[in-house]
């Protein structure tokens, strides 16, 4: 075996990726006191922004409905706490807050999925509205509370929650990539209808990978809710959480899976860094950036990284070549 | 109960005489240009805000700024036009690329345009006293900024109507609307009148948010909900038809009076079932063809 071999792209990455995971499960042992709940955040954001983009990367159905599933795993875990105490074992409490998303985008997804882009997009956005209504309306009327709160977790705890979902989330975007589902929702991104002609049952493929995304949404939204431990539904349902995972997708690149990936990270940890100071400066700045890929980067970040991969291929391989030469002269 | 029908009929013409200009321009921009502008609401919220500054700043009368800032919206729509989206629309391999690219141009300008007026105005909403004084008209006692307000927003929908119908331009434009290859192939500049056309959807925007400025308080956060009731109208009166978007407008606007009076929690969710049904039993509106 040379260097070439091993080199591959179809060896380093799967290390790569071990270490990381390892690195990061192995975080709260020697990181300074206050680094544990940013990277939580970051996650947190990450994992909005892929599974954002499990939807509408390749079927190119512009969702603006992500904070009404992640208000829902939020108010999920809001309901299922009582007195700072929770009424199942944590993990099913996530479950649960996924699950709830997850049967949201069904019934939103089998009456509005057939609808074309624009349509969906126009209503996805009010979906939020809509929800957080509905849920004023619940508590107001209903169980006559204002908001709850919601017992606290340990922070560590909801890391390794928040890592384990983001890994689950990854690995279900890679194997979609690599299944008909995800051939299925290719084609119906570049051409809907020869798409549902070859036999995809294009509103089924939709519906699922749209539930399947917000499965995420909610899970995550249901493990926040224990650290923000104070819940109403204003705070749960917040436009911010539909339009950031648009954004960081977008600037990160959708055709890449790492995308996001490093779109959710740039973001989240750029406004951590210039939130506190410029807030207002720092959303002027990102939206300009998104206006920017837009125009001259359609691939997003990440297709300047493929960019630059492959200068950085060449340049090996003419000198692993221009070494073997040398190796053949002097024989 | 039965005195305040006249007044809950006059507010609802009010509030939807400005939802129908909110309404006319999203439906321009993208009947026309084809750009979905999710960022409309924060233009009608910008001109609202500059309207305030430059009453409180030099003193000029709001009815002056309608002028002032439909003007300066116009030129920057059609300059927002013929950099960005134009460049987009060029660069897409189809229209439902282009589509979607444009909406999310417009998504981060959203973001660009709401930052820029926190750091301008930032604080609490504002207010500004404009003829602020009662009037009784047909028996029912009215602000006279209302009627101000509503008498201009008909004066410019009316007005823009017949530019639409009754000119060359508006001729040209509606010829792009239809169908913008064969519009070109007859003589027409359509880069121009798409640029011009996303001009006056801004310039729309502009002269509902001076109007919105003179009757309510404005707060930076307002943008979003006219997005969203500009949606909601343009669904209603059809996606792509200004006397649709009129009506539409007038219409939501009743139909949010009379709901603000008996159930003010409701008002959202009810305009929300409406456009899911509307959406689901007609998407093409009431005046829109199928």
């Amino acid at each position: 075996m040379n260097i070439a071999t091993f080199a591959s792209k179809r060896f380093l990455v799967p290390v790569v990726l071990v270490l990381i995971v390892v690195l990061l499960a192995t975080a709260p042992l020697y990181t300074a006191l206050g680094t544990i709940p940013l990277m939580t955040t970051i996650l947190m954001y990450i994992i909005l922004a892929v599974s954002w983009t499990m939807f509408s990367g390749p079927t190119g159905y512009i969702s603006l409905a992500s904070a009404a599933f992640f208000g829902c795993g939020i108010y999920a875990s809001a309901l299922l706490f009582e007195r700072g105490a929770a009424l199942l074992p944590l993990p099913a409490v996530i479950v649960m807050g996924g699950l709830a998303a997850s049967c949201f985008a069904i019934i939103v997804g089998l009456a509005t999925l057939r609808l074309r882009g624009i349509y969906f997009t126009m209503f996805s956005f009010g979906l939020l509205e809509l929800a957080r209504r509905l849920f004023q309306y619940y508590e107001f009327y209903v169980t006559g509370v204002r908001g709850r709160y919601v017992g606290n977790v340990d922070g560590n705890t909801v890391y390794y929650i928040m890592l384990a979902i983001l890994v689950a989330t990854l690995l279900t975007v890679y194997f979609i990539r690599r299944s008909r589902l995800g051939l299925a929702m290719q084609g119906i991104g570049k051409n809907e209808e020869a798409a549902a002609h070859m036999g995809v049952n294009t509103t089924k493929v939709k519906v699922l990978t749209f539930a399947l995304s917000a499965f995420f949404m909610g899970a995550t939204g249901a493990i926040v809710a224990t650290r923000w431990l104070y819940v109403d539904p204003t705070i749960a349902f917040n436009l911010n959480y539909s339009f950031l995972p648009l954004l960081m997708a977008i600037v990160g690149g959708v055709g890449q899976p790492y995308g996001p990936v490093v779109g959710g990270f740039a973001f989240a940890y750029l406004r951590h860094v210039l939130q506190s100071k410029t807030p207002y400066y720092f959303m002027l700045v990102f939206g300009a950036i998104m206006v920017l890929v837009i125009l001259f980067l359609p691939g997003g970040l990440a297709s300047l990284i493929e960019r630059g991969r492959h200068r950085l291929g060449g340049l090996m391989s003419k000198l692993w070549k221009g070494d073997q030469a040398e190796q053949h002269a002097d024989t | 109960m039965i005195g305040f029908i006249p007044k809950i009929i006059f507010n609802g013409i009010l509030t939807g005489g400005i939802y129908a200009l909110v309404a006319m321009g999203f439906t321009l921009q993208y009947g026309v240009a084809r750009v979905l502008n999710l960022a409309h609401g924060e233009f009608i919220m910008f001109a609202a805000f500059s309207t305030l500054s430059l009453y409180v700043l030099f003193g000029i009368n709001p009815l002056l700024s309608l002028a002032i800032v439909a003007l300066g919206f116009w030129i920057i729509g059609f300059l927002l036009h013929s950099t960005l989206f134009r460049k987009l629309l060029k660069s897409s391999p189809s229209l439902g690329a282009f589509e979607s690219s444009s909406l999310l141009a417009a998504f981060g300008l959203l973001f660009v345009i709401q930052a820029t007026a926190k750091i301008i105005w930032p604080g609490l909403p504002w207010r500004v006293t404009f003829l602020a004084y009662p009037i009784r008209i047909l028996g029912v006692q009215v602000m006279a900024n209302q009627v101000v307000a509503l008498s201009f927003a008909i004066g410019i929908a009316l007005a823009f109507y017949f530019f639409l119908m009754r000119t060359r331009m508006g001729k040209a434009i509606r010829a792009a609307a239809e169908d913008r290859a064969t519009a070109g192939f007859m003589g027409i500049n359509t880069d121009r009148v798409l640029a011009l056309c996303f001009g006056l959807g801004a310039a729309l925007a502009g002269f509902a948010g001076v109007l919105y400025s003179m009757c309510y308080s404005v707060s930076t956060n307002m943008g979003m909900n006219y997005t969203l009731i500009a949606m909601i109208v343009v669904v209603l009166g059809g996606l792509g038809s200004v006397p649709g978007a009129f009506i539409g407008g007038l219409i939501l606007g009743i139909i949010s009076e009379i709901l603000n009076w008996t159930q003010p929690l409701f008002a959202m969710p009810a305009f929300y079932v409406i456009f899911i049904i509307l959406l689901l039993v007609r998407p093409t509106g009431i005046m829109g063809k199928s």
